[in-house]
C-alpha cells in the first residue's frame, strides 16, 4: 500500500454524533491523478467523511496522510494549507460579487492598504487558462448559469492551490449539459496532476467518468470496484445491499376517459416574460404523461397553474369535464388532485412541524382531523401518521418527530403518502425524485405505477431523461413555453428526446 | 415485571419532557441572572449596597400580599401586551405596534366607561371591556391589511401608527372627551362610573385572573384549533400554507385583528382596573414592554405569565427600592433592557454555559424579509 503513489490516505476514520455512528473505521485512498468516486444512499456517511477530512468535524479516531505523510488537520485552514479543496452542494459565493472578488474573498490581494484587484483578476485568467477552465473574472456571480458558478468554485480551490478536490454531489444541481460539461472539466484537471473525490449517488456518472469507486452504506465502506469491472446494477446492489429495479416495471397502460385536459393555457410570470405559450394536451385515467423538458423551459409554471399555486392570463383547465378555478389549491384537495410539488422544503412541507402535522397539511380541516368548532382531533391526526409511516415505510424514529429530521428519501415519502392516500382522479407529480438515492426512486416510481394502474391519470414532470422514459406511457416535450411535440414513450429513445428538449422540431428528428 | 417496565417508560417519557423544558427556560432564566448581576455591580459601582436594594426590590414585590397584589396589577396589562406581540409572532409577523392598539384599548374602554350610564355593573364592566378589545382590533387590522395586500413591512406600518395613536388618544383626551370637571386642566377624560370598574378579589385583581385565562385561550387557540394551526403554518411557511389551500392574506388580517384584541384589552384593563380614567401618559411603555415579555416567554402564551410577573415585579418594587435603598428606580429599566438584550443574543449565554441545548424554535425576527 505505501509504495503506492497516494495524494491521500484515510485510515480507520470513526466519528459518532449523539445516538449515531456516523462513520465507522472508514479507510480510503486517493492516488494521484485519479477521479475516485464516493458512492453511498442518502445519510451513508460520505459527507460526513469528507467534513472530517476538511477539518470541518473532528474525527473521533483515525489519521489522515497526505503524500505518505502523517498529518494534523484540525480546521478547514489546516485542510487548505494540506492542498485540498472542497465544493459544496451548496455554492458559497456572494451572489452580488463579481467573479474575482469571490475568487480572493479570504485571501485578498492587497496593494498598501486597497485591494488588487487587477493582480488578483490576472492570476485568475491563468489559472482559468492552465486548467482550461473559461469563466469572465468580471462577470457578476448571480448573472452566471449554476453551471459556471459551480466552475468558479472549482477555481476558487484551485487559487488556493488545492491539488485535492471534494466535489460534493456536484451534478445535484446541472442540467444534463451542465453535467457533461463538467465531467470533461474533471477530466482536465486530473491531466494536469489533481486528484479529485466524487461523492455522488448517481450510478451513470460514475461509469461515466470515475477511475475508481468506494461504495459506503450505513457509515462503512462495504466495498471497492471500478467502472471496468461492475455495471449500474452492480453498484445499486453494492450501495442498498439488496438487488435493485432500476428499470420500472409495468405493464401497458389501459387509458380510459379523459380525466384532465389543458386548453391553450398561457402564463405569463411575475417579469411580465409569456413563459407558457398556448399549450393544450390530455391526460386520461389510467395513463403517465411524462412532461420532459430542460429545467426553465416553462413547465413549473405550467405545473403551478394546474395545481392552483399560479393564475394564467387565459386558457383553461377542466377535471374531469369541469373548469377548475385557478389559485384555489384548496378546491383541486377537494376534488381529487393530487399534487407532488417540486421543491418540499418550500411547498411540501412545514419543515419544523413534525410528520403527523405534515401529513395533515391540507386536509387538517377536514374530518376526522378537525371536528365542531375548528377543534384539532389530535388523536385522529396521529393515527393517520402511524398508518401512513407504516405503508409508506417511512424511515423515522415516530410521528412526532420534526420533518427537517429525515432524509430527503423519507420526506418525499411523507408527501407521497399524504398525496397518495387520498380519493384521487389526477397525480401531477414535478421532480418526484429528485435528490434521491436509488432504492427511494425505485420504490417511489413503484408507487406512481401503482397509482396509474388503480385507473388514475398521472403527469411526471422531471427533468431526468430516465425517469420520464422508463416512467411515462407518453411523454410531451417541452421548449420555451411550448409542447414541441407528444409522443407515445414507447419506441423513443434518450437521443430523440435530447434533441427535442434542445429545441429541435418534431419533423428533424428521426 | 410487565408494570415495572412500563412505569420506567413512563419515567422515561417524564424526564424527556422535563429536559425538553429546561431547554426552552434554561436561556431566558440564565438571562434574567446576567442581568441581575450585571445591574448588581452597576449598583456597587454608583455607590449603593446592590443586597439592600435587591432585597427592598423583592419587599416592594412580594414583601406583603398588598405588594403580591400590586405586583400582579403590573403585570396585568403586561400579560397582555406579551400575549399581543407573541401571537402576531407565531403568524411571523412582528407587531410593534401593541403600545398604539393598547392606548386605543384604553381609551375606548374610558370613553365607554363614562359615557355609557344605567347598567349594572357586571355588564357594564363587560361591555367597556368589549369596546376596549375592538378598539384594539380595528386598529391592528390597518397594519395586518397593508401587509396583506401591499407587502408594507408590518414593523414599518405598526412602529408609524404607534404615534398617530399617541397623538390621536391625546387629542381625544384633550378634546372631545376631555374632562370639564371645574379646576381640571390637566387632559384626561372624567372618571369611569363605578359600574364599569374591575374590582380586586381581596388583594388579587380580577384583571390578572382574565389575564391568566386570556393565555390559556391563546394557548389552546394556537395549538387545539385548526384557525391557530393555519396561523402557525403561515408563520412558518408561507409558501406550504399556500400549497396547502389556506388563505394567507386572510390569516394576516386575522391574526393582527386577535392581536389587538389582546393589547386592545390589556389597555381596557388597565382603564378598568387600575386608572379608573385614561389620561395620557399613564400607559407608556406597556405595549413596548410586551416585546421584552414575549421575547423573555420564549413567545409562549404560557411562559409569558412568568415574564409578565417578572417584570412586573420589578415595577412594582422600584418604589420601595427608591425609598429604602436609596437607589434611583431607573435602575430596574436597566436591568430590564439587560434581559432583553441577553435573551436575544442568546448566543453570548449560551457560550457562557455551554448549553448543549438545540436551538428547537430560535426566536429571531422571521417577519424581516418576508413577502
Amino acid at each position: 500500500m505505501t509504495e503506492e503513489n497516494l495524494a491521500l490516505e484515510i485510515r480507520n476514520v470513526t466519528k459518532r454524533f449523539p445516538g449515531v455512528l456516523a462513520n465507522d473505521n472508514v479507510s480510503f485512498s486517493l492516488r494521484k491523478g485519479e477521479i475516485h468516486a464516493l458512492l453511498g444512499e442518502n445519510g451513508a456517511g460520505k459527507s460526513t467523511l469528507m467534513n472530517v477530512v476538511y477539518g470541518l468535524y473532528a474525527q473521533d479516531e483515525g489519521e489522515f496522510f497526505i503524500d505518505n505523510k502523517l498529518v494534523e488537520i484540525n480546521g478547514p485552514s489546516d485542510a487548505i494549507n494540506y492542498g485540498i479543496g472542497m465544493v459544496h452542494q451548496h455554492f458559497m459565493l456572494v451572489p452580488v460579487f463579481s467573479v474575482t472578488e469571490n475568487m480572493i474573498l479570504g485571501s485578498e490581494v492587497t496593494k498598501g492598504t486597497s485591494l488588487d484587484l487587477n493582480r488578483a483578476r490576472k492570476e485568475i485568467l491563468k489559472i482559468s487558462e492552465a486548467y482550461g477552465l473559461e469563466v469572465d473574472p468580471d462577470a457578476i456571480v448571480e448573472d452566471l448559469p449554476v453551471g459556471v458558478q459551480q466552475r468558479v468554485e472549482i477555481l476558487k480551490a484551485l487559487y488556493r492551490k488545492a491539488n485535492i478536490l471534494v466535489l460534493d454531489e456536484p451534478t445535484a444541481v446541472l442540467t444534463p449539459q451542465e453535467a457533461e460539461d463538467l465531467f470533461v472539466v474533471m477530466r482536465q484537471l486530473t491531466e494536469q496532476g489533481v486528484s479529485i473525490i466524487f461523492i455522488t449517488h448517481k450510478l451513470k456518472e460514475i461509469l461515466n467518468v470515475a477511475d475508481r469507486v468506494t461504495v459506503m452504506r450505513r457509515g462503512k465502506v462495504v466495498g471497492h470496484t471500478s467502472p471496468k469491472e461492475t455495471d449500474q446494477q452492480g453498484l445499486a446492489t453494492m450501495m442498498v445491499g439488496r438487488d435493485v429495479l432500476l428499470e420500472v416495471e409495468k405493464s401497458p397502460a389501459k387509458p380510459e376517459d379523459v380525466v384532465l385536459e389543458v386548453e391553450h393555457l398561457k402564463i405569463t410570470d411575475e417579469r411580465d416574460v409569456e413563459v407558457v405559450k398556448d399549450i393544450s394536451f390530455e391526460v386520461r385515467a389510467g395513463e403517465i404523461l411524462g412532461i420532459a423538458g430542460i429545467q426553465g423551459n416553462g413547465q413549473t409554471e405550467l405545473v403551478e397553474a394546474m395545481t392552483g399555486l399560479r393564475d394564467a392570463t387565459s386558457g383553461k383547465v377542466y377535471l374531469s369535464g369541469e373548469t377548475i378555478p385557478f389559485e384555489n389549491p384548496r378546491y383541486l384537495v377537494e376534488h381529487g388532485v393530487g399534487h407532488v410539488p417540486e421543491d418540499r422544503h418550500k411547498h411540501g412541507l412545514v419543515l419544523p412541524y413534525d410528520l403527523a402535522d405534515n401529513m395533515v397539511l391540507n386536509t387538517y380541516y377536514q374530518k376526522p382531523y378537525a371536528g365542531q368548532m375548528l377543534v384539532r382531533d389530535e388523536q385522529a391526526v396521529l393515527k393517520n401518521a402511524l398508518g401512513l409511516i407504516e405503508r409508506f415505510d417511512v424511515r423515522a424514529p415516530g410521528p412526532d418527530v420534526a420533518a427537517s429530521t429525515l432524509s430527503g428519501g423519507n420526506q418525499q415519502k411523507v408527501i407521497v403518502g399524504r398525496e397518495f392516500s387520498r380519493p384521487l382522479k389526477v397525480l401531477i407529480a414535478n421532480q418526484p425524485t429528485r435528490g434521491l438515492d436509488v432504492g427511494s426512486i425505485e420504490y417511489i416510481h413503484k408507487e406512481i405505477v401503482k397509482m396509474r394502474d388503480e385507473g388514475i391519470g398521472v403527469v411526471v414532470i422531471s427533468a431526468e431523461l430516465d425517469e420520464i422514459l422508463s416512467l411515462s406511457d407518453r411523454i410531451a416535450i417541452m421548449f420555451r413555453g411550448e409542447i414541441v411535440t407528444i409522443v407515445e414513450a414507447k419506441g423513443t429513445t434518450r437521443e430523440q428526446l435530447g434533441l427535442w428538449m434542445a429545441g429541435a422540431t418534431p419533423e428533424a428528428v428521426v | 415485571m410487565e408494570d415495572q417496565q412500563i412505569s420506567q417508560e413512563d419515567n422515561q417519557s417524564m424526564m424527556d419532557k422535563l429536559s425538553a423544558l429546561w431547554r426552552v427556560i434554561a436561556i431566558p432564566l440564565a438571562a434574567v441572572l446576567l442581568a441581575l448581576v450585571i445591574g448588581a455591580i452597576l449598583l456597587a459601582v454608583s455607590g449603593a449596597n446592590p443586597f439592600r436594594a435587591y432585597a427592598a426590590l423583592v419587599e416592594g414585590s412580594f414583601g406583603s400580599m398588598k405588594a403580591f397584589g400590586r405586583t400582579l396589577a403590573k403585570a396585568t396589562p403586561l400579560i397582555f401586551s406579551g400575549l399581543a406581540v407573541a401571537f402576531a409572532f407565531k403568524a411571523g409577523l412582528f407587531n410593534i405596534g401593541a403600545q398604539g392598539q393598547l392606548l386605543f384599548g384604553a381609551l375606548a374602554s374610558a370613553a365607554a366607561g363614562f359615557m355609557i350610564t344605567g347598567l349594572p355593573p357586571f355588564l357594564h364592566a363587560t361591555l367597556a371591556l368589549l369596546i376596549g378589545a375592538t378598539a384594539g382590533a380595528l386598529f391592528a387590522a390597518i397594519p395586518g391589511a397593508l401587509k396583506a395586500y401591499t407587502g408594507a413591512h408590518e414593523v414599518i406600518t405598526t412602529i408609524m401608527l404607534n404615534y398617530v395613536a399617541i397623538n390621536m388618544t391625546d387629542y381625544f383626551a384633550d378634546g372631545p372627551f376631555k374632562d370639564r370637571t371645574e379646576g381640571n386642566i390637566v387632559a384626561r377624560t372624567p372618571e369611569i362610573l363605578d359600574s364599569a370598574r374591575i374590582p380586586s378579589i381581596g388583594e388579587i385583581p380580577v384583571g390578572f385572573l382574565l389575564a391568566v385565562l386570556a393565555a390559556i385561550i391563546v394557548w389552546w387557540l394556537l395549538w387545539r384549533t385548526t384557525l391557530g394551526f393555519e396561523i402557525r403554518t403561515v408563520g412558518l411557511s408561507p409558501h406550504a400554507a399556500k400549497y396547502a389551500g389556506m388563505k394567507v392574506a386572510a390569516t394576516v388580517i386575522l391574526t393582527m385583528v386577535i392581536s389587538g384584541v389582546l393589547a386592545g384589552i390589556g389597555g381596557a384593563i388597565e382603564t378598568q382596573g387600575i386608572v379608573y380614567r385614561y389620561q395620557p401618559g399613564f400607559n407608556a411603555g406597556l405595549g413596548f414592554d410586551g416585546i421584552t415579555i414575549a421575547l423573555l416567554g420564549k413567545t409562549h402564551p404560557i411562559g409569558i405569565i412568568p415574564a409578565a410577573i417578572l417584570i412586573g415585579a420589578m415595577k412594582a418594587g422600584a418604589s420601595t427600592m427608591q425609598f429604602n435603598a436609596g437607589v434611583a428606580k431607573e435602575i430596574t429599566d436597566v436591568i430590564q433592557a439587560l434581559m432583553l438584550f441577553f435573551v436575544t443574543a442568546d448566543i453570548i449565554i449560551r457560550k457562557l454555559i455551554r448549553s448543549k441545548a438545540e436551538s428547537g424554535e430560535t426566536v429571531t425576527l422571521s417577519g424581516w424579509g418576508q413577502q
